[in-house]
């Protein structure tokens, strides 16, 4: 073995094929809306958003190592803002993307204060920020408390065009934020960012700026949710501070994350597809489908901490998104297949360096 | 004035009670037990249901219920946290959290979303007073609120200090390898550890019943009070709970008066503040300041 050099890959042919794929589906999505049902145009539209949550929170948890429980502060707030903004005048659609940036600029300031805390003690004081600005928000006259308001200003839109394009905003916010992620994740960030992942004092130790990744991370899933809750408003109308600022949000994504596989890129994306089909079969069971949720984050996280798509990652090697490099040992026949076992594919996607 | 703030000392009473166990599951296991306000909750509800049901008093109720509470966090420590903790230290921050949500969703299905209040079944004990000098009527349930409190984080002090079992809590918590080369059974001592914080759990539950009403969803509410009183009072000794609980009712108290809805809001940013000062100040993360709020107690 030590006479061959080992060759570096960045994707396997799997990948190279899922990556045309990507790029197929998006197509397709783009112009779905024309032969689907406006109740299937809505479905669709929740589901975007739920990927981009799912990938938002699994940017946040998977990669950057903070477990939040109070994610629903920027959805909230991306949701208010837009409710304020459109309120000032400022074109409703326009509003929900001009809100999502002052959602990532408001998260700058949180993070300074907040990334000193570690593990559970992060966790819980986002959700204490949370529950603040919730109660915050409340104190807004235009808001008029738990009552809520809504954005009145997307109804001068015709309905069957308005479902469209939040379908295809949501679409492209969604394809956006998975492109930024990934290229981030691609790139030499994200070997810090991975560095991190596996072992964080190790990874300062060898140079790699942890604070400064982990606050580029937080205010990449802040401005990602605050997109995410900005669509949400766009879809429901009406702003209820109650639903939009509920620990129920930050309950769907690391249900999502946790089912698709933590840390993995294609992971979340998985899991907010079962989320989405779940919610579709079950989410008339009510309080029995929160119950059955719970439960199925509880189990997963004892018995299958890596999700569904980490599993068969590590099993048997899979690659389709691949941020990662792979190292292969070019030998002669079966070695050649030995080089693709799960020890080497495991060592060379958690072991690697940029 | 002096009225609202004795009244927010002995509100401190509660929230050192609900923040004990937080503080000190923390201290010993490093875990923060995202479900603490579910489980309070839990508690709460099985009392009520002990009373109205079968008409036996909460006072009495509780007999049933702590050591009930005490298996809950035996078996909580054995079959969930214990095997999450292995995985890292983010994990268990998600089986709690799943655990709460399983938690509150069954109460719900089970009592709906009706608020209940333990206080009709303790008689005149829910609106009795004292009047004190200078005309201050201070609740008899308060004052036993806050005495219990007390009696408690004394009693858990000595438990801690002058024990054989506690020693051997300790030491766990300091050192668990080391705790076990000198013969400490680490696993008995957790889930010791974490039947003793689920009574104080089940205890602040009774109490939150009593005070106040409560329905399926209350538990969040209770958990950030707990994290919030636990936090302030950070550094040093159990007692430091109790401080971190009166500050927290103190800073709610002023909050009310300053707006009709700024009692919750009064205490968040007590807690903030007080949490921007240390980080800054001490230069210690927030292991440094829960710290070792039982442990290390001397």
């Amino acid at each position: 073995m030590s006479a061959v050099s080992p060759v570096i890959e960045r994707g396997t042919s799997a990948s190279r094929i899922a990556g045309i794929g990507v790029v197929a589906i998006i197509a397709m999505l783009a112009i779905a809306p024309q032969f689907l049902s406006a109740g299937s145009v809505d479905r669709m539209t929740a589901l975007f958003i739920y990927v981009i949550l799912a990938a938002m929170w699994n940017a946040l948890a998977g990669f950057g190592g903070l477990v939040s429980v109070g994610q629903q502060v920027f959805f909230g707030l991306g949701a208010y803002f837009a409710i304020r903004l459109a309120n000032a005048g400022l074109n409703p659609f326009v509003s929900l993307f001009v809100s999502a940036i002052i959602v990532g600029a408001v998260s700058w300031p949180i993070s300074l204060f907040m990334l000193r805390l570690k593990n559970g003690e992060f966790a819980i004081g986002m959700w204490v920020i949370a529950a603040l600005t919730h109660l915050l928000v409340n104190l807004d006259r235009l808001i008029q408390g738990e009552t809520g308001t809504s954005l009145i200003s997307l109804n001068v839109y015709d309905a069957s065009m308005r479902r469209v394009t939040i379908y295809w905003l949501a679409l492209a916010s969604m394809t956006a934020l998975l492109a930024v992620l990934f290229g981030l994740l691609r790139g030499s960030t994200g070997a810090a960012i991975r560095a991190i992942r596996d072992n964080e004092d190790a990874a300062a130790s060898v140079g790699v700026r942890v604070t400064g990744t982990k606050r580029l991370l937080f205010v990449l899933a802040a401005f990602g949710i605050g997109v995410a809750g900005a669509l949400w408003l766009a879809t429901a109308i009406t702003f209820q501070p109650k639903t939009y600022f509920s620990v129920q949000w930050t309950a769907y994504m690391i249900f999502m994350v946790l089912v698709g596989g933590i840390g993995t890129f294609e992971g979340a994306i998985i899991g907010a597809l079962i989320f989405f089909l779940i919610e579709t079969w079950f989410g008339g069971a009510g309080v029995w489908y929160l119950i059955g949720l719970g439960a199925t984050a509880l189990v997963f996280s004892l018995l299958l901490p890596r999700g569904l798509w980490g599993t068969l990652e590590e099993r048997f090697g899979w690659r389709l998104l691949s941020v990662g490099y792979r190292v292969r040992l070019p030998a002669v026949g079966a070695a050649d297949l030995a080089a693709d076992t799960t020890a080497s594919a495991q060592t060379t996607t958690h072991r690697e360096k940029a | 004035m002096m009225n609202q703030i004795v009244q927010g000392i002995l509100l401190g009473g509660y929230y050192a009670l609900i923040a004990c166990g937080l503080s000190f599951m923390f201290s010993v296991m490093r875990i923060i037990n995202l479900a603490h306000g579910s489980l309070a909750v839990l508690s709460a509800f099985a009392l009520w249901l002990l009373a109205s049901r079968f008409h036996i008093p909460p006072f009495l109720g509780l007999a049933i219920v702590l050591p009930l509470m005490a298996v809950i966090g035996w078996a909580l420590q054995r079959f969930l946290l214990e095997r999450s903790a292995r995985g890292g230290a983010l994990l268990p921050i998600l089986t709690t959290f799943g655990l709460a949500i399983v938690i509150d969703n069954v109460l719900f299905e089970q009592f709906g979303a009706d608020t209940r209040s333990l206080a009709p079944f303790i008689g005149s004990l829910s609106y009795d007073s004292w009047e004190w000098p200078g005309s201050i009527y201070v609740g008899k349930l308060a004052v036993i609120i806050f005495v219990t409190a007390v009696v408690l984080l004394g009693g858990l002090q000595l438990f801690l200090t002058r024990t054989g079992l506690g020693r051997s809590i300790r030491a766990t918590s300091e050192d668990p390898d080391t705790a076990g080369l000198v013969g400490v059974d680490a696993r008995r001592a957790n889930a010791i550890a974490a039947a003793i914080a689920m009574v104080t759990v089940g205890l602040a539950g009774a109490f939150l019943g009593m005070r106040a009403t409560f329905d399926p969803y209350a538990g969040a509410t209770q958990l950030l009070f707990a994290f919030e009183a636990a936090v302030i009072g950070g550094a040093g000794s159990l007692w430091g709970t109790l401080i971190g609980g009166i500050v927290l009712a103190l800073a709610q108290t002023l909050g009310a008066t300053v707006h009709p809805q700024g009692f919750l809001i009064g205490g968040h940013v007590a807690f903030l503040i007080v949490l921007f000062i240390r980080l800054y100040t001490s230069g210690l993360g927030l292991r440094g300041l829960l710290g070792l709020a039982s442990g290390k107690a001397s």
